[in-house]
């Protein structure tokens, strides 16, 4: 799994990414209520808003780090958005991202590397 | 994602149950200049269904509670009582005069134009020694500006003496009396809307019957060497637990309870706010009331727009400044308060619209980043009251 400095994560199986929110993300926003995410089929470049995220107090954007197209879109988060409190980092999970420059993923921090990176928040 | 700023500057004011919130896992966020705790590590929601169904204990101590008392009372409980409450009414909308002893009354503090410079409490003493004085709480974000304005207004006919230096805490939920029973035996007799000053550990407490949850409940005004010590000994009760900000905010936004400088501001009126119910008819007719012309002509019908409730039938929670508008699309308000109400399981909004909108049953929409989603207009509140009524 990579990680981003905006708290997404990145599970890449071939020319695939799953990307989601980190724990830390989550445990951050607290509950969550609702979820916005693309259409599938939609183009997304490294950096832009690719889903809405509302807590009880707020809404935040979640970041794509990585560029391609979706091709999939968490559904379970619909019905059960607190799916992205129990288990961020697994069933959690926003959107399957074909990857168009899979070079990006290296620009992305380990475990390791993510969990020095919060010590220093 | 952006998780915004989540550590408090060093300039924020303390209360003195501070240490209590971070004591307990609080996550302290700025608020009115405090540093106030958001919520602690149940959760929002959690803490939300806590108040609903057992109590809710929450420090509101940044609030502005306060006493005006009369320089020279002349000893004459009624005379007194008409005294002062003459000095306020011509700065608010209620009816002072007529309130009994011991009660409370919710009112609107009122600008030039009648537009609404805060909401507030105002509370009549039950004793004849106390009849020259009025307890007086209001809003955290105004209250600098609500006791310049109240002690320029009495000039040397009165004192408004500040009692912010201590603890108010707030005990909401359908077992807060039962639990403040057991601590405070005569709080349990009060009745909805009426305050007592109360002996605790030989310390004098001012406990009301009142609240900003739409449940039963009390709010306490504690001496601060007191505080942390009764803080503490209502949560040790198993059926209380402490409440942030957070669900303060979507408890009061179910039970349909405007927040100042939110959903109301000194652009809004009585009338346009909903509110018509803190405006005293006595006073009114008379036209001893700023703002009295406008009043009268928004109650006859030249009124453009009111606060309704809404519900967002599909889609994400609208939020402060989300566009209403009618089903055809075009704007005819704004969301002044959003978010999710976790009884309802659902978006709820307040917000203002034309007269002709505001039936409860009228289809509108709202726009949440720039996508119409569809809301109706209901009856406040959202969640009925459980307020403690004697019959």
């Amino acid at each position: 799994m990579h990680f981003s400095k905006d708290h997404e994560w990145v599970e890449v199986e071939g020319d695939v990414a799953t990307v989601g929110i980190t724990a830390y993300a989550a445990e951050q926003l607290g509950d969550v209520v609702f979820v916005e995410l693309p259409a599938t089929g939609k183009a997304i470049a490294v950096g832009e808003a690719l889903a809405v995220v509302e807590s009880v107090k707020a809404a935040s954007d979640v970041y794509a780090p990585v560029s391609g197209e979706v091709i999939a879109a968490n559904d379970l988060l619909g019905d059960t958005p607190e799916t992205v409190n129990q288990a961020p980092e697994a069933s959690g999970w926003f959107v399957k991202i074909k990857l168009s420059r899979p070079a990006e993923v290296d620009d992305l921090m380990d475990r390791a590397a993510y969990e020095t990176f919060l010590a220093t928040l | 994602m952006d998780l915004g700023v989540r550590v408090p500057d060093e300039n924020l004011k303390t209360t003195v149950l501070t240490e209590a919130h971070r004591a307990l896992g609080g996550r302290m966020v700025a608020f009115a200049g405090y540093a106030m705790p958001v919520q602690y590590p149940r959760g929002i929601l959690k803490e939300h269904q806590w108040t609903r169904e057992r109590a809710g204990l929450f420090d509101v101590s940044h609030m502005g509670p306060a006493w005006l008392e009369l320089t020279s009372p002349s000893g004459d409980p009624q005379a007194d009582h008409a005294a002062v409450a003459a000095l306020v009414e011509p700065l608010i909308c209620g009816d002072i005069a007529g309130l009994k002893p011991g009660r409370l009354r919710y009112t609107l503090l009122l600008n030039s134009d009648g537009g609404v410079l805060d909401d507030l409490m105002i509370g009549r003493p039950l004793a004849d020694a106390d009849q020259g004085r009025l307890y007086v709480v209001v809003n955290a974000g105004t209250k600098e500006s609500d006791f310049s304005l109240l002690t320029a207004a009495v000039a040397d006919r009165a004192q408004l003496r500040r009692a912010d230096d201590g603890a108010l805490i707030a005990l909401q939920g359908p077992a807060a009396a039962d639990v403040l029973a057991g601590v405070l035996a005569d709080a349990a007799s009060l009745g909805f809307m009426s305050f007592r000053q109360i002996a605790y550990a030989d310390h004098a407490l001012v406990v009301s019957r009142s609240g900003y949850t739409g449940e039963d409940g009390f709010e306490i005004l504690i001496p601060a060497r007191i505080a942390q010590a009764l803080w503490n000994r209502l949560l040790s009760d198993e059926r209380v637990a402490p409440i942030g900000l957070g669900a303060r905010d979507s408890l009061r936004l179910e039970a349909g309870l405007p927040l100042y400088g939110h959903d109301i501001d000194e652009s809004v009126s009585p009338v346009e706010a909903a509110l018509g119910f803190a405006i005293s008819k006595r006073r009114l007719k008379v036209g001893d009331m700023r703002g009295a012309g406008r009043m009268r002509q928004e109650q006859a019908g030249a009124l453009s727009r009111v606060r309704v409730g809404l519900r967002i039938l599909e889609g994400a929670p609208a939020r402060e400044g989300a566009e209403i508008t009618d089903v055809d699309g075009a704007p005819v308000g704004i969301v002044t308060s959003g978010g999710f109400g976790p009884s309802l399981g659902a978006p709820l909004a307040m917000g203002f619209v034309p007269p002709a909108l505001s039936q409860p049953g009228t289809e509108l929409k709202v726009l949440v980043r720039s996508r119409p989603q569809p809301a109706r207009v209901v009856d406040m509140p959202f969640v009925p009251h459980r307020y403690h009524r004697h019959p």
